[in-house]
C-alpha cells in the first residue's frame, strides 16, 4: 500500500477532447506554446495527443501520510480526500454519507484535528498526517473510544460508526467532554439514523471519566 | 429455555455484537467498498422536469469527455429481457431508460460511465436533455379527490360504520403527515459484475439477498443459481432496501455495456427521490364514546400519495380495527397517484402513520372525556383480538403501560393543558400506543459443528443493524450449551440456506426459530452418535471417536397451525416529557421511557439498542421530519441532511428502553417477537399528546415545528 502510485485509469482509455476540455487547453500556458504550430496541434488533436498531455498535467502529486504510512501519490486536483481515501488506497472504513459535509460519517483526523474529509480536497492535505478509522488502535490494541463504544452498543448499522469514533476522539482532546450536554452538542455534526446517540454520550463519558490518554 | 429477567437493561448489558469489532476497526465493508479488479464507476443523471417526455438527449460532449466509456440512455439501452413482458399499460416498478417518459423530478435519464468517479461525476453535468413538459400533479391535498382503493381490502366495516356520530361524546378531526425518507446512513450502492453472458455477481445493499437475486434472475431472465448476491453489511434501510430499484438495474446494464464491472452509489439528492419514503398522507378519524368512557365507534379514513406508475398502499387506518375492543369500527385506505417516484415501506409502515391519528384522538377524547389517557385506554382493551375474535398469541400492554407510567412519574402529569411551568418553560407529558403485526416466515438454516468445536450457521440473512448475528449467536449458544465466542454465523450471501428479507419486525421469529430448532437437529445428531440423550454432548470428543471432520443439519421451519388459531402482534408504548418555550416554541424532549411488549428478550444489548433507535426516529417524525416539494416545479427542494432535519445528538436525551419480557410460545419456540416496529410507532402522537398537555395547542398536521406553536 506504501507509496502506491494508484489510480485505475490507463492511457487507453483517454478518449478524444470536449469542447470545454479544448477550451481549457487553449488556455493554458503549455498549449499556448503549441497553438503557435497549428499544424502539428491538429494532428495532435486527431491523435487525442492533447487529451494525453492534459491527462498528464491534470494530475499533480501529493505526499501525505495516512495512518503512519507515507504515500506519494498521482491524484485529480478535483478529487476529495475522502474519495482518495476509499477508492485510490482502499481504505473505506472513512464512509460516504452525503457529500456535503453534512453527516460527519467522513470524519477523519488531519494533523490531530477532525475534519470532513468530503469537503476537503486531497491536495489540500499534501504534507499533512490523517489518521483514519484504520489507524486508531495500536495494532491488536483498540483505542478505548473503540472499546467503550463495543461496550456501550455506540452503533447499530455501523456506517457512521468511524466518523462518530474519529469525532469522539477529538471532541475528548479539543476539551468539548466536560458534560453530557457538551458532548451531545459537540457531537451533532455526526448523524446517527440508527438511532445510538444515548449509548455514544455513555460511550464518550466512560472514556473522558476514564482519564485514558486518547 | 430459559427466561431471561433483564427488564431494564443499561448500555452495557448483555453481549456486546459479534460484528462489532468490525464495525469499531473499518474493517466491516458495505456494498460500495469491494476492491473489484477493473472497477468503472457509473454516475446518473436525472430528469429536469417532473412529467412529460424526452424530446431530445445530447450525450456526445459527455461521451467525448476523458475516461468516459458508455452514457447509456433509453435511445442505446441494450433490451432488458423483463422489461418487454409485461403489459405495456400495467403498473409496476420503473423501468429504467426503457421509453421517453418522465414521470417524476429526477427520474433517471443517462447513466455515465467512466474510470473514475471524478470523470464520471464531470461528464454527468454535460449530457444535455430537451423536454416536452406537460401538467404534473404533486400535491396531494390538492388531488384527493382523486383517491382510488388499490385493492379489495383496503376498505372494512364492522358493527354500524357511522356509530360514533351517535355517542354522547365524539369529535372529528384531519391529520396531516410529510413524506418522510428513510435517509439510512449509507447510500444505496451497488457494484455489479458480470462473470458470463448469463451468470452476475453483485454487492448490494438490499434487505434481502434472495430476493434481490430473484429479482435480478426474472428481470435479465437468467437462472438463479447464476445470480449471486452479497450484502455483507448493509448501513442502515429501514425499508429502502426491500426491493430492487432502478439504479441496481442501471448498473447491471451498464456493466454488460463497458464489460467491467460497474460501481454506482447514489447521490444523497437521490436518495430522496429514487428509493421510496414514508408517503405524505391525509387521515380523518371520527370518535365517539359514552360518558365512562367506552368506545362507541371509530371511523377512520386515510388518503396516501404514491406515483403515476405503481400502486402502492400502506394501509394506516388498519390499525383502528386493531387497537381498541370497539364494536363499530370502518376504515379506508386509499392512495391518489401523483408525479412523485413510489413510496416504499419505512419503518412501522401503516400503523406508524396510523397511530399517530388514533392515538392522537384518543387521547382528545381523553381530554373531552375527563378521563385519564391510559385509565381511557384500560376501559377499552382488547383481551381478544377486535378484528378475528381470535384470543392472542400473548398480550401484556396492560403492565406496559404500567411499567412505562410508573418509569416516567406518569402521575405527575397535570389533566389541565398548559398548567405547569418549570424555568420558564412549559411542561406536559403524553404516552401513545403501538402494534404492528407479529410474523413468523419460512428460514432454513445450516447448522455444522466442526471438528475444533466451531459451531458454523448459515442462512441468506441480511443484517441492517439490528443485530441479527449476535441474537442467532445467542440463541445457539444457549441451546448447543458453548460459549457464543465458538459460534460463526454466516449471512447477507444469497448462495446460503433462504431466509426472508429483513422487514416487518420478523428476523427474529423466523430466523432465530430456524437457528433454534436446526441447533436441537444437530444436538439430536449427536446423541443418536452416542446413544446418551440427557447429558451435554462433548462434541469435539465424539466428532474425534467417530473419525468425523464436522457433523451437519440443515433444518428449515415455518409458521404451523397456530397462525389460524391466534391473533399475534407485538405492543409499545411511549411516553415523553416535553418542555415547551412558549416565546419560541421550541420543544425540547426531557424524558422519553418505551415499553416493548415483544415476547422473550434474546439479546438486552441490541434490543435496548433498537427500542431506542425507533424512538429517536419517531422523534425525528414528530418535530422535524418533512420532504418539501416546490410544486411549482415538482421538485424536493430540501434533498439534503442540512435542509430535510433528522435528530442529531443535541435533540435526543438518554432514553429508558423497558421490556415486558414474557415469552409468547405460541408464536414460535423461542417466545420472541418482532420489536423494530413497534420502537417508532406511536411515538409521534406521544410527543404530539405532551406538547398539548404543555401547551394546550394540538397539532395534527407533523411535524411540530416551532411555527405552531407560537
Amino acid at each position: 500500500m506504501a507509496s502506491k502510485n494508484s489510480s485505475n485509469e490507463s492511457e487507453k482509455d483517454v478518449k478524444i477532447l470536449d469542447g470545454t476540455r479544448r477550451d481549457f487547453l487553449k488556455q493554458s500556458t503549455l498549449l499556448t506554446a503549441i497553438a503557435l504550430t497549428p499544424a502539428p496541434l491538429v494532428r495532435a488533436a486527431e491523435n487525442g495527443w492533447d487529451e494525453k498531455i492534459a491527462a498528464v498535467y491534470e494530475k499533480v502529486p501529493l505526499n501525505i501520510e495516512v495512518n503512519g504510512v507515507k504515500h506519494q501519490l498521482s491524484v485529480e486536483p478535483r478529487a476529495t480526500l475522502l474519495d482518495l481515501l476509499r477508492e485510490q488506497l482502499d481504505l473505506t472504513g472513512t464512509k460516504k454519507g452525503c457529500d456535503h459535509g453534512q453527516c460527519g460519517a467522513c470524519t477523519v483526523h488531519v494533523d490531530g484535528h477532525r475534519i470532513n474529509s468530503c469537503l476537503t480536497l486531497g491536495v489540500m492535505v499534501s504534507g499533512k498526517k490523517i489518521t483514519t478509522i484504520e489507524g486508531l488502535a495500536k495494532g491488536d490494541q483498540l483505542h478505548p473510544m473503540q472499546e467503550a463504544f463495543l461496550k456501550h452498543d455506540g452503533f447499530q448499522c455501523g456506517y457512521c460508526t468511524p466518523g462518530q469514533i474519529m469525532s469522539a476522539v477529538a471532541c475528548i482532546r479539543e476539551g468539548h467532554a466536560n458534560s453530557e450536554t457538551e458532548i451531545r452538542e459537540y457531537m451533532s455534526g455526526n448523524i446517527c439514523r440508527c438511532g445510538a446517540y444515548p449509548n455514544i454520550v455513555n460511550a464518550i463519558q466512560e472514556v473522558k471519566d476514564g482519564g485514558q490518554t486518547v | 429455555m430459559e427466561s431471561k429477567t433483564l427488564n431494564k437493561p443499561s448500555s452495557s448489558d448483555g453481549l456486546k455484537r459479534i460484528d462489532g469489532h468490525l464495525k469499531v476497526t473499518g474493517g466491516a465493508r458495505y456494498s460500495a467498498e469491494f476492491n473489484v479488479a477493473g472497477l468503472t464507476y457509473g454516475v446518473l443523471v436525472g430528469s429536469t422536469i417532473t412529467h412529460g417526455t424526452i424530446k431530445s438527449i445530447d450525450t456526445r460532449k459527455a461521451a467525448a469527455a476523458p475516461g468516459v466509456l458508455a452514457v447509456i440512455t433509453h435511445l442505446n439501452c441494450p433490451k432488458v429481457p423483463g422489461y418487454q413482458t409485461t403489459t405495456p399499460s400495467a403498473k409496476g416498478p420503473l423501468k429504467i431508460f426503457f421509453d421517453n417518459k418522465i414521470l417524476y423530478n429526477g427520474q433517471p435519464v443517462a447513466l455515465v460511465i467512466a474510470n473514475t468517479f471524478e470523470r464520471a461525476l464531470y461528464a454527468s453535468s454535460l449530457v444535455t436533455a430537451l423536454y416536452s413538459a406537460e401538467k404534473h400533479h404533486t400535491k396531494l391535498t390538492d388531488n384527493l379527490s382523486k383517491a382510488f382503493s388499490p385493492h379489495d381490502d383496503n376498505e372494512y366495516k364492522r358493527g354500524v360504520p357511522d356509530a360514533w356520530k351517535a355517542a354522547p361524546v365524539k369529535l372529528e378531526q384531519e391529520y396531516l403527515l410529510p413524506s418522510e425518507v428513510h435517509n439510512s446512513m449509507e447510500p444505496h450502492a451497488i457494484i455489479a459484475r458480470w462473470d458470463a453472458d448469463d451468470k452476475i455477481t453483485v454487492w448490494d445493499k438490499t434487505q434481502g439477498v434472495k430476493d434481490t437475486q430473484n429479482s435480478i434472475a426474472q428481470t435479465f431472465k437468467i437462472p438463479v443459481e447464476n445470480v449471486q448476491v452479497n450484502s455483507k453489511f448493509v448501513g442502515g434501510a429501514f425499508g429502502n432496501a426491500l426491493q430492487v430499484w432502478p439504479h441496481e438495474f442501471a448498473a447491471i446494464i451498464g456493466a454488460k455495456v463497458v464489460k467491467r464491472p460497474v460501481k454506482l452509489i447514489l447521490s444523497r439528492a437521490d436518495m430522496f427521490t429514487s428509493v421510496g419514503y414514508r408517503p405524505h398522507t391525509w387521515q380523518k378519524i371520527g370518535i365517539g364514546a359514552t360518558v365512562d368512557g367506552k368506545l362507541v365507534g371509530i371511523s377512520h379514513q386515510a388518503v396516501g400519495q404514491t406515483s403515476a406508475y405503481e400502486d402502492f398502499a400502506e394501509g394506516p387506518a388498519d390499525v383502528s380495527r386493531q387497537l381498541y375492543a370497539c364494536p363499530n369500527v370502518s376504515t379506508s385506505n386509499k392512495i391518489v397517484s401523483l408525479n412523485v417516484g413510489s413510496p416504499v415501506w419505512m419503518r412501522g409502515p401503516g400503523p406508524a402513520t396510523g397511530t399517530f391519528a388514533l392515538e392522537s384522538a384518543i387521547d382528545e377524547l381523553s381530554y373531552a372525556l375527563k378521563i385519564d389517557p391510559i385509565e381511557l385506554r384500560m376501559r377499552n382493551y382488547a383481551e381478544t383480538d377486535p378484528e378475528s375474535g381470535k384470543p392472542f398469541s400473548g398480550k401484556f400492554l396492560n403492565e406496559a403501560y404500567k411499567l412505562g407510567a410508573d418509569n416516567i412519574g406518569w402521575s405527575n402529569r397535570s389533566p389541565k393543558p398548559g398548567s405547569v411551568k418549570k424555568d420558564g418553560w412549559l411542561v406536559g407529558y403524553g404516552m401513545s400506543g403501538g402494534v404492528f403485526g407479529a410474523d413468523r416466515e419460512p428460514a432454513t438454516v445450516r447448522a455444522t459443528m466442526m471438528a475444533d468445536g466451531m459451531l458454523v450457521l448459515q442462512t441468506a440473512v441480511s443484517d441492517i443493524g439490528p443485530g441479527t448475528g449476535t441474537a442467532m449467536v445467542s440463541i445457539a449458544s444457549e441451546t448447543m450449551g458453548i460459549p457464543t465466542g465458538k459460534i460463526r454465523f454466516d449471512m447477507g450471501d444469497s448462495s446460503l440456506p433462504p431466509a426472508p428479507q429483513q422487514g416487518g419486525s420478523t428476523i427474529t421469529s423466523s430466523v432465530g426459530s430456524a437457528v433454534y430448532l436446526a441447533c436441537n437437529d444437530l444436538k439430536e445428531k449427536f446423541h443418536q452418535l452416542t446413544g446418551d440423550n440427557g447429558n451435554q454432548p462433548d462434541y469435539i470428543q465424539i466428532l474425534k471417536q467417530h473419525n468425523l471432520q464436522k457433523l451437519e443439519v440443515t433444518t428449515a421451519s415455518k409458521a404451523g397451525a397456530e397462525v389460524d388459531k391466534y391473533a399475534m402482534y407485538s405492543w409499545s408504548v411511549h411516553f415523553v416529557v416535553v418542555h415547551v418555550n412558549p416565546a419560541t416554541g421550541v420543544v425540547k424532549l426531557d424524558k422519553v421511557t418505551c415499553v416493548a411488549d415483544s415476547g422473550r428478550i434474546i439479546s438486552p444489548k441490541t434490543a435496548r439498542s433498537q427500542i431506542i433507535g425507533g424512538a429517536i426516529m419517531g422523534i425525528g417524525m414528530a418535530l422535524m421530519e418533512e420532504a418539501v416539494i416546490d410544486h411549482r416545479y415538482g421538485r424536493v427542494v430540501n434533498g439534503n441532511l442540512a435542509d430535510y432535519h433528522v435528530p442529531v445528538n443535541a435533540d435526543i436525551p438518554q432514553i429508558e428502553a423497558l421490556f415486558v419480557n414474557k415469552p409468547d410460545f405460541n408464536i414460535n419456540p423461542i417466545g420472541a417477537k418482532g420489536m423494530g416496529e413497534i420502537a417508532l410507532i406511536g411515538m409521534a402522537a406521544a410527543v404530539a399528546n405532551a406538547v398539548y398537555n404543555a401547551t394546550g395547542k394540538r397539532v395534527r398536521n407533523l411535524p411540530i415545528t416551532p411555527d405552531k406553536l407560537v
